[in-house]
């Protein structure tokens, strides 16, 4: 690394006002040509041209992202890391991108911020109390730490947490992932953007792709607002877009684009050292190390790509937070927002190759992706660079919609939707 | 967040609605006939346009009664309403 970041370098630099530190990633105009470009400068999208570039030493490669880095989902969700899911493709998926997650600073020499401080999920009825028990155990077979806690122990991790029985929705208990946790979104997004700058990858902010060109039923390079770029290898990560990208190849996916929203409150001293999620009443709450609360709320029920979504999501969220946490009744609400989030009919991913080729997809994954971003970019480069998908990502292909193999992770695996 | 007017009830908080999702999606005449391929496309591929949509909405809250909508997903302007059965607007496209 040019410049590796260390205690040295931070003396050094404070030596001299830290006005000396270099820009941590190049803003070079697009080449001609490149081996493959990559739609989308989000955390998915640069952690795929950072494993490229690192792993299957493909280095002319871009790239493309219409705003700036990290703008989109990966600077607007909640950060929640957990590997709790149902079925065997997805606890192999999100396991492995969590193992990523645990050397991931040093990996990057950059401070991600990732912090195991678990993750529970809340039982608000009897069958949610199946549902999770049962899921415990998968995640058991699957080498997944988890535990069940009854309200008792729900009550002892997080003594905020009202467990009253009187109330709407009472605790009747909840999961525990303790390697679970929370990072820095941003850092996420600039540390795999520093890093595959520095193995020669251009990163070109501001550039939006207008159209795919195609040969017969393969890619020829992109149409962008900088001009046309020839490449035979397209790996699109678009999120939100991932429809609207695929359109311009005359494709269609199993996708809708839902507004999803979350907020953060004015910051306060540490008073919750966990995340909690508790899908039943779409609540999930966690402090970030500003102290703001940071909430999650859940998806629209229509197509919208505005990125605002309703306030009475917000209103419902709110509600079951100050249900559950009567302490929090008087805290006031900073910032709200929402995303555009890409959900698939089994609320699994899509990291696959398409009938088209040189045309890759790495999208829907809907209401959770943060959490995947350095396994996703990971079995995504694999699945580019050999034109075959790794064993870990080979169940969500796209073809599962027409075989019937679905990764149906709906309401089983703690996801929120 | 917006406002609907059912073509029943008039104007009313889109809170009181639940969304169908894409319209004019032909249920298959002859189910028995259908390759997987067709099957895919009408069970789980979305056009999930960014910009103007057709779309079906069911007053549950309300009437209860289905209708469809045309709207812009790109800022949530609904352009027209019109009931089931009757043929969609031809200005949108």
């Amino acid at each position: 690394m040019k410049n590796k970041y260390s205690v040295f370098s931070l003396i050094k630099n404070a030596l001299s006002q830290h006005e000396n530190w270099q820009q941590a990633w190049g803003n070079p105009e697009p080449k001609k040509e490149y081996d493959a470009i990559i739609v989308g400068g989000g955390g998915h999208g640069l952690a795929t041209a950072y494993y490229l570039a690192k792993k299957h030493n493909l280095k002319n490669i871009a790239v493309l992202e219409k705003g700036w880095i990290g703008g989109g989902n990966t600077g607007r969700n909640t950060t929640i890391i957990r590997s709790n899911y149902l079925w065997d493709a997805s606890a192999g998926l999100y396991d492995h991108a969590l193992k990523l997650w645990e050397n991931l600073s040093q990996e990057l020499n950059y401070n991600v911020m990732f912090s195991q401080r678990g993750v529970m999920n809340l039982a608000h009825n009897l069958q949610d109390v199946r549902d999770l028990k049962r899921r415990t155990h998968a995640n058991r077979l699957n080498g997944i730490d988890a535990v069940w806690l009854n309200t008792e122990e729900v009550k002892k991790f997080c003594p905020i947490i009202n467990t009253s029985p009187d109330i709407r929705y009472p605790v009747l208990g909840g999961t525990l992932q303790r390697r679970a946790g929370t990072a820095r979104h941003d850092a996420v997004a600039w540390g795999y953007a520093r890093g595959a700058s520095d193995m020669g990858v251009d990163i070109i902010q501001n550039c939006e792709v207008k159209g795919i060109k195609r040969n017969g039923d393969k890619v020829e390079g992109l149409e962008t607002t900088k001009g046309f770029i020839k490449t035979n290898k397209i790996g699109v990560v678009a999120a939100g877009h991932s429809s609207v990208i695929a359109n311009m190849a005359g494709l269609k996916l199993p996708l809708e684009s839902k507004p999803l929203q979350a907020l953060v409150s004015e910051p306060v001293k540490p008073i919750i050292d966990t995340v909690v999620m508790s899908n039943a009443v779409h609540a999930y709450v966690s402090q970030s190390d500003k102290g703001e609360l940071v909430i999650g709320a859940g998806t629209d029920s229509y197509v919208s790509y505005t990125q605002r979504g309703s306030h009475n999501i917000v209103e419902g969220t709110l509600k079951a937070i100050l249900e559950l946490y009567p302490i929090f009744s008087r805290m006031k609400m900073l910032r709200q927002w929402g995303g555009i989030v890409d959900i698939c009919p089994d609320a699994s991913p899509i990291i696959s190759k398409t009938n088209i080729k040189g045309l890759y997809f790495n999208c829907g994954w809907g209401t959770g992706g943060f959490k995947a971003t350095p396994g996703s970019g990971d079995l995504f480069a694999h699945t580019i660079a050999n034109d075959e998908p790794h064993k870990l990502n080979a169940a969500f292909n796209l073809n599962r919609f027409v075989s019937g193999d679905l990764v149906d992770e709906h309401g089983a695996a703690a996801v929120a939707h | 967040m917006f406002l609907i007017n059912c073509p029943f009830c008039g104007e009313r908080d889109q809170s009181e609605f639940s969304s169908g999702g894409e319209a004019h999606i032909v249920r298959p005449k002859q189910p028995t006939e259908l390759s997987d391929d067709e099957w895919a496309e009408y069970l789980f591929m979305r056009k999930n346009i960014k910009g103007i949509q057709f779309e079906r909405w069911n007053h549950v809250h309300g009437c209860r009664k289905w209708f469809n909508v045309v709207r812009d997903t790109s800022n949530d302007k609904i352009l027209s309403v019109y009931k089931m059965g009757e043929k969609p607007p031809v200005n949108y496209k």
